[in-house]
C-alpha cells in the first residue's frame, strides 16, 4: 500500500516535471545574442547590415530576398516589366501595418521619398533609388516604377528600401523611430523598444497578413563580444547566437545541446594590388633599390595567386568556416562565372611565372590589412605573406586598427590609395554580381559611379563595356551570362586575387532550427521549433 | 573656500579645453570617419555627400571652429553614427556604469578592508600570508581573462548567475537602476566582482600597510596601556586614522572605474559609456569621444572635490582654504 501510494506520489511528480519542461519548451520568448549593433531602429537612417537585419522583422521591402539572395515577393506579390523603362509591381493584397490599416501605394511612394532623405544619415539608401519616379498604376495596389534608361537593377535595388506608413514617412524623426514610435510596419513584429547599447524588444505584429512567427516576443541581445557570446549561449541566457568565432564551431558541434546552421556568405576575402602607379610606394628590389611596379605584370599577379594554398588558408586558420574563393561570389549567386576555378595552388608553376616576367630573384613587398576587421584577418595576412616569401619574394607586413586602415587605403597619398597591397573583404549586400565587379574592379570614374573602391586602379576596358551593357540589359538570362563574361574577364586579368568566401555560422540551443542567411541578418520569424 | 572652489572651476575649464583639442585632432590623426561610416557599396557622389552632410569635407581646422561655436551654444554635437546629440548617448549610459562602479567600489570596500586589517594586525598568520598572496593574484590578473574565467565558472559550469547584461531597471527619483530587483543583483554580481578585483587587493594593501604604520604609533601603544578594548583601540585609533590615504585613493579610483570600465563592459555586454566608448573609437566617432571626455574630465574634478571635503571631515587639521590641488 505504501509503496503503491509512494510510486504514484513519484508518478505525479515526473509528471509535474515534465509539464514545467513542457511549459518553459512552450515560451512564446525567443532570445537572440548578435555580434553587432544597429546604429538606429529607423530603417532608413543607416543602410547597415544591423540595422537592415533588425529592420526587416518590422518593415517590408518591396521585393525580399532569400537565404541567398536571391529576389523573392515581399510586400509586392509580383513584378513585372511593362517595357524597358517602367516596372510595375503589385502589392499583396491583405497587407495591412501594425495599426491595422492596408497598405496603399501612397505609402509606398512616401517610403520612396523618405528614404534618401534622411538627415545626417551616415550611409543613405538614395543610390538604391536615383533615377527612378514612382507614379500609382491601374488601382492603388499597383505601383509603376520609371527610369530614364532601361535598368534592370530595379527589383534588387527596391529590395533594400524598406516600407512604411505614409504617416511613419512624413511625421518621424529618426529621434521617433528609436523611441519606437512608428506603428506603420507591414512585417511579422512590432518594435516595442530599443535600448542602444543592451537590446531590442519585439513583440509579434497581430496584423501581419502572412504566416504566423512561432514567438509572440523576441529579444534581440547586443553581445559584441565572441567569447562572452558563445557563454551567453552556453549559459542559457539566449536562445541564438550569430557569427561564431570559428574557433568555438567545432566545440559547439560536439555539443548534443547546440545546433549548428551555416551557409556560405556574401563575403570574399582578397587582395588589392596597386596597379596604377609605375614604381609601387611599398615595392622594392630585395636589396632596396626602386623598381617598375612590378603588379601591373599579369604573369606576377597569377603567380601571386598560384603561391598561395587556400584550401591551407580555409582547414587552418578559418577552421573551415570557409571556402576557397574563385570570384567576388559564390557560384550559386546571380552573375558568377561557372567556368572560373580557384587558382590551383602549384608553386614550382608560379616561380616559373615569376621568371618569365622577369622577377626571377623575387622582389621585396609589404602587404597592409586590417586588425580585427575581418575573421583571423591578421593571420590570414601573416599566412600569405609566409606563402609569398616561399614563392622568393621578401615580404613584410603591417596591420592596423580598421580606422586608420581604410582612410590610409582610400585616400592616404594626397587623396590617392597609399598601400601597394592590401588584404580586404567585399559583401555584395544586393547578392548579384554587377555592383560589386563595378566597384572593386571597374575603372574608376566618379561621374559613373564605378570604381569607388578600387583601392588597386585596376583598369580593363573590355570589363568597363561588358558591365555596362549589362547594367541596360533588362532579361535577367541575358543579364547573367553578361555578369559572368565579365567576371571572367576580370578575374583572368586577376583585377584582385580572391582568397575565400566566409562562412556564416549560427548556433542555438538545441530544438530550434535557424534560418542560415548568405547576408548574416538573423531573423527571428525564419527561426522555428523544430 | 570660495575662492578655493572658483580656482578649481577654473582649473577645470583648462583640463576640459586641453582634451578637446587633443582629441579632436588626436582622432583627426588616426584616419578619415567617413570611411568608417559609410556602406562599401557606395558611389563616389554619395560618399562626397555624406561626408558634405556631415561636414567631414571642410579642412578639420574648419570642423574645429565649428564645434567650438557649437560649444558656447551649448551643442556639443551629434554623433555621426547614431545621429543623436552625443552627450544625450553618454548620460544615457552614464547610469548603469555609475551601478556598476559603485557596487564594484562597495565590494572592494566591504571584502578589502577588513582582509586588509586582520593581515596588518596579524601579520605573521597563516592567513594573514595567504591574503596577501591572493591580492598579488588580484594585481597580476588581467581583467578580460578573469571576466571570461567568472563566465566559465558561475553561469555556464555552475548556471548560478547571468552570463551577461543588466537585469531589469526601476526608474527611482529619475534614476534608472537594476538594483533595486534580485535580478538586478544576479546580473551585476560577476562584472561588479570582476572590476572590484584590482581594487579590493589595492584595499587590502593600503589597509593592511596603514594598520601596520598604526599600531606603531605612541597613541596605539598609549590606548592599549591605558587598557582599552581591542576593538575600541582598532575602531577609533587605527580604522578613523587609516581612512585618510584610503578615502584619497578610492576616490581616484572610482573615477577611474567609472572612466575605465570598458573591459569589463564588453565581456559582459554591460550596456554602460564604456562599451559606447569603445565602439566610438572604432568607427572614429568623434564628436561622442570627445563628449566623453569632457564627461570625464568634468567628473574627475568633482570626485576630487568631494575628496577633499571628506579629507576636512576625516582630518580637522587640513583646511579647505590651505589646500592646493
Amino acid at each position: 500500500m505504501m509503496s503503491r501510494l509512494l510510486s504514484f506520489f513519484r508518478a505525479s511528480l515526473v509528471s509535474c516535471m515534465a509539464l514545467g519542461s513542457v511549459m518553459v519548451h512552450a515560451q512564446q520568448e525567443l532570445r537572440i545574442g548578435v555580434s553587432a549593433e544597429p546604429s538606429s531602429i529607423d530603417p532608413h537612417y543607416h543602410n547597415l547590415g544591423p540595422n537592415n537585419s533588425l529592420a526587416r522583422h518590422v518593415f517590408e521591402p518591396l521585393v525580399g530576398q532569400d537565404p541567398s539572395q536571391q529576389l523573392i515577393p515581399g510586400l509586392a506579390q509580383s513584378w513585372r516589366t511593362l517595357n524597358e523603362t517602367t516596372w510595375e509591381f503589385k502589392l499583396r493584397n491583405n497587407a495591412r501595418f501594425a495599426n491595422g490599416r492596408p497598405v496603399t501605394v501612397e505609402d509606398v511612394i512616401a517610403s520612396f521619398r523618405r528614404a534618401p532623405n534622411v538627415p545626417r544619415s551616415p550611409a543613405s539608401f538614395a543610390q538604391f533609388l536615383t533615377g527612378m519616379t514612382f507614379e500609382q498604376g491601374a488601382d492603388n495596389k499597383t505601383i509603376l516604377v520609371k527610369t530614364s534608361s532601361p535598368a534592370p537593377l530595379v527589383p534588387t535595388n527596391l529590395s533594400v528600401i524598406a516600407i512604411m506608413s505614409k504617416d511613419c514617412a512624413e511625421k518621424l524623426s529618426t529621434e521617433d523611430f528609436n523611441a519606437a514610435r512608428c506603428d506603420g510596419g507591414s512585417g511579422p513584429y512590432r518594435f516595442t523598444e530599443f535600448k542602444p547599447g543592451d537590446r531590442t524588444v519585439l513583440e509579434r505584429n497581430p496584423n501581419y497578413d502572412g504566416a504566423r512567427p512561432s514567438w509572440d516576443k523576441v529579444t534581440v541581445r547586443y553581445l559584441t563580444s565572441g567569447p562572452a557570446r558563445v557563454a551567453a549561449l552556453l549559459a542559457g541566457d539566449v536562445d541564438v547566437i550569430d557569427n561564431i568565432p570559428p574557433a568555438d564551431i567545432a566545440k559547439l558541434r560536439g555539443n548534443a545541446n547546440f545546433t549548428i546552421a551555416e551557409t556560405l556568405s556574401n563575403r570574399v576575402i582578397y587582395l588589392h594590388m596597386d596597379q596604377f602607379r609605375e614604381n609601387s610606394p611599398f615595392i622594392t628590389a630585395k636589396g632596396g633599390s626602386p623598381i617598375k611596379n612590378p603588379l601591373r605584370e599579369l604573369r606576377v599577379r597569377q603567380a601571386l595567386s598560384m603561391a598561395i594554398n587556400r584550401q591551407a588558408i580555409v582547414d587552418r586558420i578559418m577552421d573551415k568556416a570557409a571556402v576557397p574563393a574563385e570570384q567576388v561570389l559564390a557560384k550559386n549567386f546571380f552573375g558568377t562565372s561557372q567556368k572560373l576555378q580557384p587558382s590551383k595552388f602549384d608553386l614550382k608553376a608560379a616561380q616559373g611565372l615569376l621568371a618569365d616576367a622577369g622577377y626571377k630573384n623575387g622582389f621585396k613587398l609589404k602587404i597592409h590589412g586590417p586588425a580585427g576587421r575581418y575573421t583571423n584577418d591578421t593571420q590570414i595576412i601573416e599566412a600569405i605573406a609566409q606563402m609569398f616569401t616561399r614563392l622568393g619574394l621578401e615580404v613584410e607586413i603591417e596591420t592596423m586598427p580598421p580606422a586608420n586602415f581604410f582612410s590610409r587605403a582610400s585616400t592616404g597619398a594626397n587623396g590617392l590609395p597609399e598601400f601597394s597591397m592590401i588584404l580586404a573583404g567585399w559583401g555584395a549586400g544586393t547578392g548579384e554580381t554587377s555592383g560589386s565587379l563595378r566597384s572593386l574592379m571597374g575603372t574608376v570614374d566618379k561621374a559613373k559611379g564605378s570604381g569607388a573602391a578600387n583601392r588597386g586602379r585596376f583598369s580593363n576596358a573590355k570589363l568597363d563595356s561588358t558591365l555596362d551593357i549589362a547594367l541596360a540589359t533588362v532579361d535577367d538570362k541575358k543579364r547573367a551570362s553578361l555578369l559572368a563574361e565579365a567576371s571572367e574577364i576580370a578575374f583572368n586579368d586577376l583585377g584582385i586575387i580572391p582568397v575565400h568566401y566566409q562562412t556564416n555560422v549560427w548556433a542555438s540551443r538545441k530544438g530550434l532550427a535557424v534560418e542560415a542567411r548568405a547576408d548574416e541578418y538573423t531573423l527571428a520569424h525564419k527561426i522555428k521549433r523544430q | 573656500m570660495l575662492s578655493y572652489f572658483f580656482r578649481r572651476f577654473g582649473q577645470a575649464i583648462f583640463v576640459i579645453l586641453a582634451m578637446i583639442v587633443l582629441v579632436f585632432f588626436g582622432v583627426n590623426v588616426v584616419g578619415d570617419p567617413i570611411w568608417m561610416l559609410i556602406s562599401p557599396e557606395m558611389d563616389q557622389q554619395a560618399i562626397a555627400a555624406t561626408a558634405a552632410a556631415l561636414g567631414l569635407d571642410k579642412p578639420i581646422g574648419e570642423q574645429f571652429f565649428f564645434f567650438i561655436k557649437g560649444l558656447f551654444q551649448g551643442d556639443l554635437g551629434r554623433s555621426f553614427v547614431h545621429g543623436e546629440p552625443a552627450i544625450l548617448l553618454i548620460l544615457g549610459r552614464m547610469g548603469a556604469t555609475m551601478e556598476l562602479a559603485i557596487a564594484a567600489l562597495l565590494m572592494a570596500i566591504i571584502i578589502g578592508l577588513p582582509l586588509g586589517m586582520y593581515a596588518g594586525l596579524h601579520p605573521d598568520r597563516r592567513a594573514s600570508r595567504t591574503i596577501m598572496a591572493g591580492s598579488i593574484l588580484g594585481f597580476s590578473l588581467p581583467t578580460f581573462w578573469v571576466g571570461l574565467m567568472l563566465i566559465m565558472i558561475f553561469s555556464v559550469m555552475i548556471g548560478w548567475l547571468p552570463a551577461s547584461g543588466r537585469g531589469p531597471t526601476d526608474t527611482v527619483l529619475g534614476i534608472q537602476t537594476s538594483l533595486l530587483s534580485l535580478e538586478g543583483w544576479r546580473h551585476i554580481a560577476l562584472p561588479a566582482l570582476n572590476l572590484a578585483l584590482l581594487k579590493i587587493s589595492l584595499m587590502i594593501r593600503l589597509a593592511r600597510s596603514g594598520t601596520r604604520e598604526a599600531m606603531s604609533m605612541d597613541y596605539v601603544k598609549f590606548a592599549r596601556a591605558k587598557g582599552l578594548k581591542e576593538s575600541v583601540i582598532i575602531r577609533v585609533h587605527i580604522l578613523k586614522n587609516i581612512l585618510i590615504p584610503i578615502v584619497t585613493v578610492l576616490g581616484l579610483e572610482f573615477g577611474s572605474l567609472v572612466a575605465f570600465s570598458v573591459v569589463t563592459e564588453t565581456i559582459f555586454s554591460w550596456p554602460g559609456m564604456g562599451k559606447l566608448l569603445l565602439e566610438a573609437i572604432q568607427r572614429l566617432d568623434r564628436p561622442v569621444i570627445v563628449a566623453y571626455v569632457m564627461v570625464v574630465v568634468v567628473l574627475f574634478v568633482f570626485i576630487n572635490l568631494i575628496i577633499d571635503i571628506l579629507y576636512s571631515v576625516l582630518d580637522p587639521r587640513v583646511r579647505l582654504t590651505e589646500a592646493k590641488a
